[in-house]
């Protein structure tokens, strides 16, 4: 019962992080595409098109401390590729295969006053 | 765009190569990317770098860290990088002002202390080759970095002094330069000797002609006792040569054992189980100094040679003739200097008591045959100086006086190789053992009556032509030893006499 109650705890920090992360690319003008978007290899966790047209897809790390280091180390290589392969079959799926497209990270980090932070690497694979 | 250089030196043997450390940090996933062929201990420099910088309140750069050493295509080992690595990460990430012209040393500790490096003194002098002027060094190192006149050295013992003297310039005050070479003469003394007049004329003639010497006796004769005395009556080292042996042992790390800025000519006596690689050098990854190379401009001694295992004295002919030794890896060749003094003793017999009239020993005649003859011919004629060590008599070991002292003997062996080095000047050798054959013919025959003398031996084919040439080099060191202008009659029948084991 009580693994059941953590799990959840973290599945809702990561979905306030990603409505953090969708906020802040909004007001940075990009239209969002898609929101968690899942198939069975995995989850894209935002898609966005910036103003000049360029799609991103972009993967939210969130942490409520860096006691365990900082929040992007958590992808490694097997996560960037799964990442590169879920972009691809998104590009697919939406018709949009030969599109430019870059794949980019955000870190959110949740203080215990609510407050964050946030901090985006572009271009990252 | 953030990038950071420093400079380290990657050593390969006695050679050591200016490395320079590169850092880039870049926007991206947090990853660091070690490149320039490292081993496995520098590759862990990544976990270590990182606990030590963040242990001494510094940031870790989350991002894409790409550390070069190049030149890339040298292959570098040891943890000797990490304190370089450190400090460029720290300039490319801007907390850091630019450093250059400093050569940084040393591995670091995961709480950001600064441990010893090995080879500290080699790689300072191919820094110093390289133009670099300042050197921040281990504490631990000091000793030997010390006797870098020329270059700037700072010692430190923690990751955050060094980042203390970066940013304000201000840094312990560093001990004042007392460049005081000594000679730790230590306890040995040849005075403690008793008796073994004959033995004792060997090694004086040994350590001034450079002679090397086989002793032969009964256990419990003195041979170890004489062969551990002979670096007291070697000359000092030259600054040049301590500089030399201090770099061979900084590299082996066998610097516990011996002060740096010793002037005493090293005494280094491998067990006769030794293997091949221990006494001439080598190794798989990392190559190190054998105790050939460890004996460089000193004395070399093997107890119980016989025993040594099939191969492993003959491995030091190479050393023998040419002063050096090189060891051919997959890595590469490499070059270590290996001139030393060879003393080998051994029993008369697998069961030791086969000396005067042999009435105790219990071996068969063939044992006897056999037992020396495990020393190879080609070894055995290497070597000048063949003496019996007699067991000490009783009359010997009651006289009251003591035997002269290490000092007196080397007075004369120091004063008999500048009559040496005289005769030699303008040659490119400087010692009687290593007149070339040639010479020996032609400027260096001995007087006409004691040239008969050999010929005559040598029709009674008692002696060989290489032995009749090494004859004559004792001889010379007996001239010098006497004061006779040439080489006598007298000199030459001593010097055919201490050969064979004859008796005198």
């Amino acid at each position: 019962m009580k693994t059941v109650k953590k799990k959840s705890l973290n599945i809702s920090t990561g979905a306030v992080g990603e409505e953090h992360a969708a906020q802040f690319l909004l007001k940075r003008g990009d239209e969002i595409l898609a929101r968690n978007w899942r198939i069975r290899e995995g989850e894209l966790d935002l898609v966005t098109l910036d103003h000049n047209g360029l799609i991103h897809m972009i993967e939210v790390k969130t942490r409520s401390s860096s006691a365990f280091g900082h929040p992007l180390e958590a992808i490694d290589s097997a996560k960037a590729h799964r990442i590169q392969r879920l972009a691809l079959a998104w590009l697919a799926t939406n018709g949009a295969l030969g599109c430019d497209y870059q794949i980019d990270a955000i870190a959110v980090l949740i203080s215990s006053d609510g407050s964050h932070t946030i901090e985006l690497r572009a271009n990252v694979l | 765009m953030s990038l950071g250089m420093t400079f380290g030196v990657g050593l390969q043997g006695l050679a050591g190569n200016l490395v320079t450390v590169e850092v880039d940090i870049a926007d991206g996933l947090p990853s660091y990317t070690l490149l320039g062929l490292p081993d496995a201990a520098l590759s862990e420099s990544r976990d270590r770098v990182r606990s030590a910088l963040t242990n001494s309140n510094e940031l870790w750069p989350n991002r894409k860290v790409t550390v070069s050493l190049s030149p890339a295509w040298l292959p570098k080992s040891g943890p000797s990088f990490d304190l370089a690595i450190a400090v460029a990460l720290l300039i490319a990430n801007q907390t850091l002002p630019n450093c250059e012209d400093t050569v940084f040393l040393g591995e670091l500790s995961l709480d950001g202390k600064v441990r010893s490096v090995r080879g500290a003194l080699p790689a300072l002098l191919a820094a110093a080759k390289a133009g670099i002027t300042r050197a921040v060094v281990p504490a631990a190192n000091l000793a030997e970095a010390k006797l870098m006149v020329d270059l700037e050295i700072i010692p430190i013992s923690t990751l955050a002094e060094v980042l203390r003297w970066l940013r304000t310039g201000e840094r312990a005050e560093a001990e004042p330069l007392d460049l005081q070479y000594e000679s730790d003469e230590g306890l040995l003394d040849f005075a403690d000797v008793a008796g073994q007049p004959r033995a004792r004329l060997a090694a004086e003639i040994a350590a001034t002609g450079g002679h090397h010497l086989l002793l032969t006796g009964p256990p419990g004769a003195g041979k170890t006792m004489i062969a551990q005395r002979l670096p007291t009556i070697l000359p000092k080292l030259s600054i040049a040569q301590a500089l030399e042996v201090t770099a061979v042992h900084s590299i082996a790390g066998t610097l516990g054992n011996r002060l740096p800025q010793s002037l005493l000519a090293p005494f280094v006596a491998p067990h006769h189980t030794t293997t091949r690689v221990a006494m001439v050098g080598g190794g798989a990854h990392v190559i190190r100094p054998g105790a050939s190379s460890l004996a460089h401009n000193g004395v070399l001694f093997i107890d119980e040679a016989p025993e040594c295992g099939p191969g492993i004295l003959d491995s030091l002919r190479q050393p023998l003739e040419s002063g050096e030794i090189t060891i051919a890896r997959s890595i590469g060749n490499l070059t270590f200097p290996a001139q030393f003094l060879l003393v080998l003793a051994a029993n008369p017999c697998p069961c030791g008591k086969f000396s005067g009239r042999g009435r105790n020993c219990t071996c068969t005649s063939q044992q006897v045959r056999r037992y020396l003859g495990k020393l190879s011919g080609p070894l055995l004629d290497r070597i000048d100086l063949r003496v019996i060590v007699d067991p000490v008599s009783r009359i010997e070991m009651a006289q009251n006086e003591l035997g002269e002292s290490s000092a007196v003997i080397r007075a004369r062996v120091i004063a008999a190789r500048e009559i040496a080095g005289k005769r030699f000047a303008g040659e490119s050798w400087k010692l009687n053992s290593q007149i070339p054959a040639r010479a020996l013919r032609t400027t260096y025959q001995p007087e006409r009556a004691a040239m008969n003398f050999l010929h005559d031996e040598l029709d009674r084919e008692t002696i060989t032509a290489r032995g009749l040439h090494k004859v004559i080099r004792t001889a010379w060191t007996l001239a010098d030893l006497h004061r006779h202008e040439t080489a006598t009659l007298n000199d030459v029948k001593q010097a055919y006499a201490l050969r064979d084991g004859v008796e005198l």
